[in-house]
């Protein structure tokens, strides 16, 4: 503790002459911009400089990083990932891996965001009745929600593999041993469960907190009335809920297209293609390859962020949509 | 007892959707926990009995005893209708044992008609070993460090940005709130291949700090506290500069103070982001003594899969801070997430 007070103060001392001065020069008023300063250059440098050069990289080709040094080449990045015979089949794209992955990710993101927001919905009903140790039972389904994409990945490879678990249980009950993550099918669906089961608390969390505000007297009148608690549900709280739905849906949603590190460690985008997602391809084609495609991973990353752009303003027209029904 | 148990708020009986409800709770219990706690179970399981299948509940051990006559322990079994014997050796299917009580009488078993005589043992070695071996102390403090550096910094940084956008009034201010708040559209992963090339061009690769500075201007952190901000009255800094205190001192001993329980909760999640980091550090860090324990368990779930003992207990010592922070701190972090919707 003395330790810490000590360092504070030290903090203090050192920047405070800097301060004084600045404020001397700048005035009381323009010192907010000496405030903000850090963390405008931070995101500058780290965030709105490569966006810039993200667009630079997207129309030009080779494969030198440095900008200045790589030849203007139109939209021909573009070209080369959105060349299909037929879009149907992503075997006949000329970037057939691109092609396989935007429909694994459309897959997972409708699956997933649906059957997570299902059972996130139920869990936040639950929790919202008359339970003892409420915060207890809220934390257990929040747990998952803190462990890193790695731990959340080797664990359930630790169940999931051929002399795992989840095989004992089948040669227990004399059942053929099954590849989990070995066979395209299963191995998707896993990556479907452990993505729910890593993130499903969160969602429960918003669900319940909107539950929460939702007036008992609301419930009271309902009561009164004799109406059945599946009619309550249905005509008071999923009603009133809506605006909260839609929020979780939308977030949710960005953040499946977006999936990546879970899946990277738990399957590697394996068997084959079968769960390789956009990430992952972007990731691949800058990084991870023996010859570095930029331009290729910023024209397939803008793609991304264009659909994310859509989501994202999605969300805004919903929750100002949500705030004007609210002061009515 | 029964009657404690079963008692609601307000009812006296239980119906059957309390039932329902309390078997989908504690369905969700054991699918929730009954995962990490195989996980940590397994990793106390000696290496031969990781790779047993099908897999024992608890870790043991087969017990060995001292012979007479025989310089090592012997690893003990039950032998069917003959009771406890101990090998001596095996050749094929049939074993040569020996009676511990009378080391003079020695049997051949088919191996089939025994067991071994095991005991419950927690090889707790698996972890002890951890330290000695593959740099493990390295990865440890290179997360450590870059946890508590960066938190200290986003701290600072956020802080500073929240008090300039609540309590002053400059001109584009506005500007500046909506420019930092539109950076919550732009994930890392949109923008992995440039920042590569501005971490590289600022000499930043394959050190610790390339992690720390991309890491500590958060959007949600500045709104966060900005919110919080705006309820401290302007009045307290209108005093303050009365009485001719410094910007920075009004910053430091007023403003900070105040916010406290803000940054408390901003705390925590930066802990929480910045331990649980894994793309953004699979970029900046190739080189093994610069990684952290996520990018070591992720590089080593390839190399040892013979090893996954060490792993397991990798993976356990990797989720002991967040569980703490979990047992402690949950209400912080159920509020931050309530009121700001934060992750």
């Amino acid at each position: 503790m003395k330790v810490l007070q000590f360092l504070l103060a030290a903090l203090f001392n050192l920047a405070e002459p800097f301060f004084r001065v600045a404020q001397r020069l700048l005035g009381v008023s323009r010192m907010g911009w000496l405030f903000v300063g850090p963390n405008l250059l931070i995101l500058g440098v780290f965030t709105f400089i490569p966006i810039v050069i993200n667009i630079w990289y997207s129309v030009t080709g080779g494969v030198e990083l440095m900008p200045n040094q790589r030849p203007y080449t139109g939209l021909e990045n573009f070209q080369v990932l959105l060349e299909c015979e037929n879009y149907l089949d992503p075997q006949s794209c000329r970037k057939d891996i691109f092609w396989q992955a935007i429909f694994n990710t459309v897959k997972f993101s409708v699956l997933q965001v649906s059957l997570m927001v299902f059972f996130a919905l139920i869990t936040a009903l639950v929790l919202n009745r008359k339970i003892i140790g409420r915060s207890f039972w809220r934390g257990v389904f929040f747990y998952p929600v803190l462990l890193s994409p790695v731990v959340v990945a080797l664990i359930w490879k630790w169940l999931l593999q051929t002399y795992g678990v989840f095989n004992a249980a089948l040669v227990g009950m004399d059942m053929q041993p099954v590849g989990w993550l070995i066979e395209r099918d299963w191995a998707f669906f896993w990556t479907l469960v452990v993505s729910i089961w890593a993130h499903m608390g969160f969602y429960t969390l918003i669900l319940l907190a909107g539950l929460q505000a939702i007036p008992k007297d609301m419930y009271e009148a309902a009561e009164m009335d004799g109406a059945t608690p599946f009619r309550t549900l249905r005509r008071i709280t999923l009603p009133l809920l809506m605006p909260n739905l839609l929020v979780v849906l939308i977030l949710s949603m960005v953040r499946a297209v977006q999936v990546f590190d879970e899946v990277f460690v738990l399957t590697g985008g394996g068997p084959g293609s079968a769960t390789t997602f956009v990430v992952q391809f972007i990731y691949q084609t800058g990084f991870a390859e023996q010859i570095h495609l930029y331009g290729l991973a910023a024209a397939a990353s803008l793609m991304l962020a264009a659909c994310l752009m859509l989501l994202t303003l999605l969300q805004w027209r919903v929750s100002s949509a949500n705030k004007a029904a609210k002061e009515k | 007892m029964l009657k404690f148990l079963t008692r609601t708020r307000g009812r006296n009986k239980l119906d059957w959707t309390d039932w329902l409800s309390y078997i989908y709770l504690t369905l969700g219990l054991f699918l929730m926990f009954g995962p990490v706690l195989w996980l940590v179970i397994s990793s106390f399981k000696t290496q031969s009995g990781i790779s047993e299948f099908p897999p024992t509940l608890l870790p043991y051990e087969q017990r060995q005893v001292s012979v007479v006559g025989h310089a090592q322990k012997l690893p003990l079994y039950t032998v069917k209708a003959k009771g406890e014997f101990a090998e001596i050796r095996r050749i094929g299917l049939f074993s040569t044992m020996v009676d511990p009580k009378n080391p003079s009488v020695e049997i051949q078993v088919n191996i089939q008609d025994r067991s071994p005589v095991r005991d419950i043992h927690w090889a707790t070695e698996n972890y002890t070993e951890l330290f000695g071996k593959f740099n493990f102390m390295r990865y440890l403090s290179n997360s450590v460090f870059i946890t508590v550096v960066a938190t200290i910094l986003t701290l600072l940084f956020n802080s500073m940005a929240a008090f300039a956008l609540s309590k002053y009034q400059f001109r584009g201010q506005k500007a500046v709130f909506m420019l930092i708040l539109a950076t919550l559209m732009v994930p890392p992963t949109i923008v992995l291949v440039p920042a590569f090339l501005v971490i590289g061009q600022l000499g930043l690769l394959n050190n610790l700090w390339g992690v720390i500075w991309p890491a500590v201007a958060t959007p949600t952190g500045v709104f966060l506290l900005r919110q919080y901000m705006l309820t401290i009255p302007d009045e307290l800094i209108e005093a303050a500069r009365m009485d001719h205190a410094s910007e920075w001192r009004i910053y430091w001993r007023i403003i900070l103070p105040l916010t406290a329980p803000a940054l408390a909760v901003l705390a925590i999640f930066s802990v929480m982001w910045r331990w649980n980091d894994f793309l953004w550090p699979l970029i900046v860090l190739s080189r093994s003594e610069n990684f952290t324990l996520q990018l070591a368990l992720n590089s080593f779930q390839g190399e040892l899969t013979t090893e996954w003992h060490y792993l397991l207990a990798m993976t356990v010592i990797t989720l002991i801070p967040v569980t703490i922070v979990f047992a402690f701190l949950q209400k912080y972090i159920t509020t931050g997430i309530a009121s700001a919707g934060v992750k």
